[in-house]
């Protein structure tokens, strides 16, 4: 770990805040994703079997 | 072979499935390289101690939050003048993705002001077009939500973005068009003079290609999503008819 001095807080909090807002967005997007495309393959699986 | 074959949703998807996994790669490598470098490896700044670290968040996601809305322009031109859907929902699916970049741009920008300018915030001109901007974002997505019909929906979100536009602009240039305010102006720079130190450029240009890298990912997977959104509900609603 570098010595951040007096300004630790801030660096280490500005890099908290950004990561978990960039996993937020890659998390989410891949959970819904994913939900989308099973959603989609059921109807399409009953589409098929009811003709 | 031209582009305007990927406004096919099934061409789009196949090509989407063939680059993301490089997409996914390549943004992750550039960007843990380029943070762990510049987090562990960069020296501080004489002037500004060990917050020129936060250099390698805001500058590429302020950079990213406006371009990304420059792409939801280039998507939303396309839709009104060809009325091609995938470009619509590429521009639907790049928007929370700016709003992120965008959020990450003021929170970091304000962690830095702080110890730098002895503010959070300043009505400054860029910093409140930047502010603008991130509520012209919070209105489009707003406005997708609030409209049942697609298309309709698409034209009028294509409008705000060509109105949002100015405030992207201005997010960019605001430092030169008033040169007044706190924030100080192009970290990166063809002068070498007003360019970042060599120290710092070269984990930086790293951390900007991973935001470029991870946007494009993103909104590659999130148009595919919003594709099968669609087909969904079209397959529902024939089943409906049927029945």
């Amino acid at each position: 770990m570098p010595d951040l001095g007096k300004y630790a807080d801030a660096v280490l909090s500005a890099y908290a805040v950004s990561i978990v807002l960039l996993v937020a967005i890659v998390g989410l997007s891949l959970w819904r994703g994913a939900r989308v495309r099973a959603d989609m393959r059921a109807v399409e699986e009953r589409t098929r079997r009811d003709g | 072979m031209s582009l305007w074959e990927y406004a096919n949703p099934v061409k789009f998807l196949r090509l989407s499935e063939r680059v993301l996994p490089w997409l996914w790669g390549l943004s992750a490598v550039c960007l843990v390289v380029g943070l762990v470098w510049g987090f562990f490896f960069t020296p501080d700044d004489f002037r500004q101690g060990s917050t020129v670290k936060i250099i390698y968040l805001h500058v590429p996601s302020a950079l990213m939050a406006i371009n990304a809305w420059f792409m939801m322009l280039v998507a939303s031109l396309i839709w009104i003048v060809r009325r091609h859907h995938v470009s619509a929902l590429a521009a639907r699916a790049a928007a929370p993705v700016g709003v992120v970049m965008t959020l990450i741009a003021l929170f970091t920008g304000a962690i830095w002001g702080q110890p730098m300018w002895g503010t959070w915030w300043a009505w400054d001109p860029r910093l409140t077009s930047f502010l603008i901007l991130f509520l012209f974002y919070l209105g489009y997505i707003a406005l997708w939500e609030a409209i049942e019909d697609p298309d309709t929906a698409a034209d009028l979100t294509s409008i705000l973005c060509l109105v949002g536009t100015v405030f992207a602009v201005l997010s960019r240039y605001a430092v030169n068009f008033w040169n007044q305010g706190l924030h100080q102006g192009a970290s990166l720079s063809l002068d070498k003079e007003e360019n970042v130190a060599d120290v710092f450029y070269q984990p930086l240009l790293l951390c900007i290609a991973g935001f470029v890298l991870l946007f494009f990912a993103l909104v590659l997977y999130r148009t595919g999503t919003e594709i099968r959104v669609r087909r969904t509900r079209a397959l529902i609603a024939r089943e409906g008819k049927l029945a």
